[in-house]
């Protein structure tokens, strides 16, 4: 993309739906992420998140960070870059991953996707080009940022396939999870992947910004019987914790950004050893991983079911005598799990399951502040994880 | 004749701050200033009627906030008010912005190189961790490596505590950082020349090394490690010029109960059975305290002010190979008006930035060499700005005040005193450089000030004019400086002392050496501390 | 892999040699493989003309370990020394000074600038020789291991590897004055503590060259000093030249067992999982290996032999920000004749000369270099080891060599057309000097640093493999990760320049590697 040099004239630039995200915004509330704006609600949070659960809404991701990633080592260099085995995602399949760096602390999260035989595409939290183009070395690769030229709407829901289906695009149910494919919209691509942020049955739609709008007007056009609305990050943020996904900036902090030793995390802390493969050969902070497998991590990443209805936002976990042995790194009460959940990141050997774990919560009613110490129970698994999420073929509703 | 319980020589802002604290902590305290005006270099001088010039320092960072509230500076008229950003113009008419925004900074930095744009992340990263080590360590008295007095082990275990703290790849980092060039640090995260040009200045500025002599990717600290309420790295102006700082400052001095007398020139410092006991000025008039403390710099201390017959032959040796080569010059100009420069365009956010000419670290290292040679850059690195775009009382409304430091000028011209057509070409070679990117620039010049080393030490009292009173390299940082043995505050003789930019932390207008000098001189009196320590980073 | 696996030494250069004998020499069975036709890497004679034979690389002897010395007995395998305690002649405008050890022999030198030569020179080798008992040493590692409690916990099996204890001790012994100087002095540059205590220009100059000689550096530089401490030794000629000395080290280690084989360039290194497993040479054939040790540079080993793709990628980013542009080039004259240098006595023709009159002189040939060009009128240490040792020459005749400074390796015009420009740049310089040389030269051999690659296969050309300098010193050599000779992957070692402590024919760096091959020492 060539810059003009009164860029700065627009500190902050409308994404591809923006006429759209715009027109649909009637509380006008945005949120800066990075180059662009987003809405953090369009009408009522809570009626977004409930349309999500119970119908299915749109997410403006068109900011989201992506990189192409071609040539002849394109998988080994994923390889090299990613701690799972890049060689088991198949063309056509999605895969969470994260990255470390040399000490094994998580750089970032996202995922990649199979586009076809050596092109792959990597989405990220964050700009990873300085770090993608160091780890190319000794590789024949081309990386390019391709964030400005793929408009991207996450299309979430129960009702999200019928949405699909009634756009016309065939077999659309049968596509699996985490898998994706390539339909044609008004004589262009559409790329359909079974992926999301939310935890529930949804798709991610990928296709050129200038046909944004238009994809957005058609599924409003066919997605409106079926309860489609527009969802802001706001409600998004409450569907990611519910489904137990970790945040970069705030469930861990990207090594990468690090000033502070000893703030990062490694994916063993984060409770993410199942994406960890020391068998496929080598990979950055592959080595310092076997290191902290044989010595034992110093944190975990729980989920934490918090006694009573008061989020435990930012709130201190202690051990049975007290001690102060973690922090809170995201926590809401769960409309869907009707729990009041969270996610903390806890000292070792803190967090076994069945640990008796105490949070510090300072909530207020009508600005008089309290303070109680809830007993949380340590859980595994997601917090909110339907059926319908996985079901093959994906169903109506 | 009164007498007093500390004597400080030179009312620069050290000078003015190691008084205050100690006038803070009950003492009677005098500060004797050679010219008619206090300050030293962090002054407001109206050399052309209607303009106020920062003739010396012009912009504010670096300024301990742990000092900004311990003196109250803020009640004693102190306002800071950060700029935005700054530029680099380059040789084809384009430039490259430092916008204040991460996003559009960004952005910018990808117009000219993609993968630079965010390797400056890296970049910051890196040089925020080399920071966030040095400012545990400005607030404090440096060890002597090589006692074994349990206050020195102590700090020095305190010192290899922030150091393990840093964990093995930042140690490994910043061993390397503090023995490194300016242009190798740079090649360790940016491709492109425009990028690390505009960010090579900050390892240079008055400092007589080129970018790709060692040691120079340290003086960068000087540039980065200040902060603006919380924000690290960020500039500001004092409102009203520099001299606002030494103005509060003094402020602080006398709301204690201290004193402050311009236009008195100390011609000597007394010695009795080896002992400072007081001061004799040029015009005979003596003063006696119990301490003397000298805020100037080492050379003229030892050199000067002391009969080398009082002192340990060691610190005459010292003093004269103390290094404080002036290796940059100043301009400062009344404008007419607001120049233009085309490559902005009108209206552009980044002229109220600090503006610079240098687009190549070679062009950079090509200035160092007329340095070398003895003379001035033919083709200098300017810091410009124009503090009157976010001050208003610097000039009258619609007029401009222009600060253009400039580097590498030398103290002398092949060895011989500046000339006035020396210092009439000079200024053409600066103008040009301005009018290169600002046709309209000349036209506007209603007064220009031309200060080379040789009026910083004459009229400053900067020997040699190095800005920074000695110059930060390692050789002469820490427990180094000024001398080894000798950095502790306390200087050779019983009851004398030194507070100046000369010693730890060094230069920039801190005023971190002037606390740190009345902290120790408190601990020796077992008077109960007025100074602050630092504020934690964590 | 197994037990009875050999340990394969990629590269025959002296350090690589020192490694397989020490490790012979403890039982191992040890193949070394050198690329070129000769052993000895940079350290070789060889005939650059008909009859006329000189020492390619390295040319005088200064730091090579004792300790190697004597336990290689290299003296009973053929190292003896056509010259040893070389003096220096600085030629200038005027008469030469000589400059032996602390003292000046000859030369118009003020009584005060002998004192303070002296005591300069005195100071600089009680550092140096502080930096040379360090040279056996296993650098401290950084990190979880290195706190000031830890530095006190000498370990008594193994004191000399895991912390900085040693090296703390021996500042203790230096005293407390000496360590406050150093510690002073240790970042200046050379030319600012010359100008500070010295008067005559010419010493100045001479002291410098010093401080500048194999870096990238000029006598104005930070650090300049610090290189002059690597050079505080006596000056030797080994008879036969340098290749004498990694022929007595092959000796040696064939006398201990070692397998030495010429002419086998390997391609790469095999890798089996998590290791280093062996060997392929580049005719295909594959050696399996118990442990690998490379005496190649840091960035040959690592991004050619291994492949980035088996490094982490911050390591592999240490390793391209690894310096190791060689700046100085070497120039070989066949000499019909000696030719005379003026002023300077027959007797002390053969010693080391030098051309670095005075400081200003120094630092503008450094100037070019800044800008990828080479000195218009370089810097020389010259040698005419025929003199010592008529081996080298037909008989009468007689072999120069010099070292020239500056010659960047990155040459903006490129060094094929650079070469002949230098070429004759050297000669002028020579020729003011000793007027007739141009005269006496039958053959002349300029290696830039581009040759010194290709010869020696140095990636850059660089003698020390990379800049010995403070940041690429120590625990920082090459790169963290790697500063303790074992690679961040299983079964590989590094023992050449590019380790701790750096290039100049010492073989400490193969003696290090070594011990921790054998395990003595953990990596």
């Amino acid at each position: 993309m060539s810059i003009p040099r009164e860029h700065y004239l627009q500190a902050v630039f409308p994404t591809p739906f923006h006429a759209r995200t715009a027109a649909a915004n009637t509380l006008n509330v945005w949120h800066r992420w990075r180059d662009y704006t987003v809405a953090d609600a369009y009408f009522d949070v809570a009626l977004e998140y409930t349309a999500l659960r119970n119908a299915c809404t749109v997410f403006d991701l068109s900011p989201m960070t992506k990189h192409r990633i071609t040539g002849p080592d394109a998988l080994a260099f994923m390889n090299r870059l990613v701690t799972r085995d890049v060689a088991k995602l198949k063309p056509g399949r999605v895969g969470y991953a994260v990255w470390c760096d040399d000490a094994g602390q998580v750089v970032d999260d996202g995922t990649i996707f199979h586009l076809r035989d050596h092109v792959y595409r990597l989405c990220s939290q964050e700009r990873q080009l300085d770090w993608l183009l160091g780890s190319a070395l000794g590789f024949d690769v081309s990386i390019v940022e391709e964030t400005h030229d793929v408009a991207a709407l996450a299309l979430q829901g129960p009702t999200s396939c019928a949405v699909l289906k009634r756009l016309g695009l065939a077999e659309i149910e049968t596509l699996a999870p985490f898998g994706m494919r390539s339909y044609g919209f008004e004589a262009c691509e559409l790329l359909v992947s079974r992926t999301g942020f939310t935890g529930d049955l949804g798709y991610e739609l990928w296709i050129d910004p200038e046909q944004a709008t238009r994809l957005w007007d058609r599924l409003f056009d066919v997605g409106q019987v079926v309860g489609l609305k527009p969802m802001g990050t706001l409600a998004l943020e409450m569907s990611r914790i519910e489904a137990g996904f970790i945040q970069a900036g705030v469930d861990f902090l990207p090594a990468d950004r690090a000033i502070r030793a000893e703030r990062t995390r490694s994916p063993f802390e984060l409770d993410l050893e199942w994406l960890v493969d020391f068998g496929k050969g080598p990979f950055t902070g592959r080595r310092a991983l076997l290191e902290e497998k044989a010595r034992g991590s110093r944190h975990r990443l729980v989920k934490l079911d918090v006694e009573g209805n008061k989020p435990a936002k930012d709130a201190f976990i202690y051990d049975r005598r007290r001690r102060n042995v973690g922090v809170v790194t995201s926590a809401m009460w769960s409309p869907a799990a009707k729990a009041n959940i969270a996610l903390a990141s806890v000292q070792m050997p803190f967090g076994a399951p069945g640990d008796e774990l105490w949070a510090e919560i300072y909530y207020q009613k009508e600005l008089k502040w309290s303070r109680f110490m809830a007993r949380c129970t340590v859980v595994e698994g997601a917090f909110f994880n339907p059926a319908r999420r996985r079901a093959q073929p994906a169903a109506d509703f | 004749m009164t007498r007093y319980d500390v004597i400080v020589v030179g009312a620069g802002h050290n000078g003015l701050t190691t008084a205050a604290f100690l006038a803070k902590a009950g003492l009677k305290v005098l500060v004797l200033e050679r010219n008619p005006w206090i300050g030293g270099a962090a002054v407001s001088r109206e050399l052309h009627p209607g303009w106020i010039y920062s003739n010396c320092s012009y912009v504010c960072s670096l300024l301990r906030p742990e000092i900004y509230r311990g003196l109250d500076l803020a009640r004693h008229g102190l306002q800071i008010a950060p700029y935005g950003g700054g530029l680099t113009f380059t040789r084809d008419g384009d430039f490259i912005g430092g916008y204040v925004d991460k996003d559009v900074r960004r952005r910018e930095y990808a117009r000219h190189h993609e993968r630079d744009a965010d390797a400056y992340l890296r970049y910051s990263r890196d040089t925020m961790r080399q920071c966030r080590f040095i400012r545990s360590l400005l607030m404090r008295t440096p060890p002597d490596p090589v006692s074994f007095r349990p206050r020195d082990l102590r700090e020095m275990l305190y010192l290899g505590r922030e150091f393990a703290k840093l964990g093995e790849s930042t140690m490994a980092d910043t061993l390397r950082f503090y023995s490194m060039s300016i242009a190798d640090y740079l090649a360790e995260y940016f491709e492109s020349d425009i990028v690390k040009a505009h960010h090579a200045g900050s390892g240079i500025i008055g400092t007589a090394l080129g970018v790709q002599s060692p040691g120079t990717a340290y003086v960068l600290l000087h540039h980065y490690m200040g902060d603006v309420d919380g924000q690290v790295g960020s500039w500001g102006f004092a409102r009203g010029g520099m001299g606002a700082v030494s103005k509060a400052i003094a402020g602080a001095l006398v709301a204690n109960g201290g004193e402050v007398r311009a236009d008195a020139p100390v011609a000597r410092i007394l010695v009795r059975d080896g002992a400072a006991c007081g001061v004799a000025l040029g015009n005979g008039d003596e003063y006696y305290a119990d301490r003397i403390v000298s805020s100037v710099d080492p050379k003229r201390t030892f050199l000067g002010l002391l009969d080398p017959h009082d002192l340990p032959a060691d610190i005459v040796r010292k003093a004269r190979e103390f290094k404080s080569r002036g290796s940059s010059g100043k301009l400062n100009i009344a404008l007419d008006g607001l120049p233009s420069f085309p490559a902005l365009g009108r209206g552009h956010p980044l002229v109220a930035g600090d503006m610079h000419f240098l687009d190549t670290l070679e062009r950079f290292e090509r200035a160092y060499d007329d340095w070398k040679a003895g003379t001035w850059s033919k083709d200098p690195y300017l810091d410009l700005l124009i503090p009157s775009l976010t001050d208003p009382t610097m000039a009258p409304p619609g007029k401009h005040f222009m600060s253009v430091f400039v580097q590498y000028v030398p103290h002398q011209i092949e060895g011989r005193a500046w000339t006035d057509a020396d210092r009439a070409a000079f200024r053409e070679t600066v103008f040009d450089q301005i009018a290169r990117y600002s046709p309209d620039f000349r036209r506007l010049v209603l007064h220009a000030e031309v200060r080379t080393p040789q009026e910083l030490d004459s009229e400053v009292g900067l020997t040699e004019g190095n800005i920074f009173q000695g110059e930060l390299t390692f050789d002469q940082l820490f427990f180094n400086r000024p001398f080894p043995g000798y950095a502790q505050y306390r200087g050779p003789l019983r009851g004398l002392w030194m507070c100046g930019s000369a010693t730890h932390p060094g230069g920039g207008v801190m005023a971190a050496p002037g606390a740190n000098a009345a902290r120790e001189i408190l601990r020796d009196l077992r008077r109960p501390g007025t100074v602050p320590e630092g504020w934690s980073d964590d | 892999m197994t037990d009875t696996a050999p340990v394969v030494i990629v590269g025959g250069g002296h350090n690589g040699l020192v490694c397989a004998a020490y490790l012979a020499r403890a039982g191992r069975r040890v193949i070394v493989l050198e690329a070129a036709d000769q052993v000895g890497g940079a350290a070789v004679t060889r005939e650059f003309a008909p009859g006329f034979r000189v020492s390619s690389g390295a040319h005088l002897l200064y730091a090579l370990d004792p300790v190697v010395v004597r336990d290689l007995k290299l003296a009973s395998h053929g190292l003896g020394f056509a010259r040893s305690g070389l003096c220096t002649v600085s030629l200038g405008a005027g008469e030469p000074l000589v400059l032996n050890g602390t003292e000046v022999l000859a030369g118009e030198v003020s009584a005060a600038d002998r004192a303070a030569f002296g005591e300069y020179v005195a100071r600089q080798r009680r550092f140096g020789a502080l930096l040379a008992r360090q040279r056996g040493r296993i650098p401290a590692r950084l990190g979880a291991g290195f706190s000031v409690v830890r530095l006190f916990a000498l370990r008594a099996n193994n004191r000399t590897t895991e912390n900085p204890a040693p090296m703390l001790l021996d500042l203790l012994r230096l005293g407390r004055a000496d360590v406050r100087e150093l510690l002073r002095t240790g970042t200046m540059p050379i030319f600012d503590l010359l100008d500070d205590r010295l008067a005559n220009p010419q010493l100045k100059g001479a002291l410098a060259l010093d401080g500048v000689l194999g870096a990238k550096l000029g006598p104005r530089s930070g650090q300049s000093f610090f290189t002059s401490l690597q050079r505080a030794g006596a000056y030797a000629l080994p008879r036969g030249g340098m290749g004498t000395v990694t022929g007595a080290l092959a000796v040696a280690a064939r006398a201990a067992g070692a397998d030495i084989r010429v002419s086998s360039p390997v391609a790469r290194f095999a890798v089996r999982g998590d290791r280093v497993a062996g060997v392929v040479l580049e005719s295909g054939e594959e050696i399996a290996a118990s442990a690998v040790v490379s005496n190649a540079d840091p960035k040959t080993t690592f991004l050619q032999l291994l492949g980035a793709r088996h490094l982490d990628a911050e390591f592999a980013r240490r390793l391209l920000n690894f310096r190791s542009l060689g700046c100085a080039a070497k120039l070989h004259l066949a000499l019909d004749a000696l030719p005379d240098f003026r002023g300077v006595p027959a007797d002390r023709v053969g010693e080391r000369l030098i051309v670095a009159p005075d400081l200003a002189y120094v630092e503008s040939a450094f100037n070019p270099a800044k800008y990828r060009e080479f000195s218009p009128a370089p810097v020389l240490e010259i040698t005419i080891p025929s003199l010592h040792d008529p081996g080298l020459a037909p008989r009468g005749k007689h072999v120069l060599s010099a070292v020239v400074q500056y010659a960047p390796y990155d040459l903006a015009a490129g060094w094929e057309s650079g070469r002949h420009a230098l070429e004759k740049a050297t000669l002028d310089v020579l020729a003011r000097y000793a007027p007739a040389i141009r005269e006496r030269v039958i053959a002349a051999q300029l290696l830039t640093p581009v040759d010194l690659e290709r010869e020696f296969r140095i990636t850059g050309g660089h003698w020390h493999h990379g800049e010995l300098a403070l940041d690429q010193y120590m625990m920082l050599r090459p790169v963290p990760g790697a500063a303790r000779y074992a690679a961040p992957i299983g079964g590989l070692f590094l023992c050449g320049a590019g380790s701790h402590p750096g290039g100049g024919v010492m073989g400490s760096a193969g003696r290090n590697a070594a011990r921790v091959v054998l395990g003595e020492v953990r990596g």
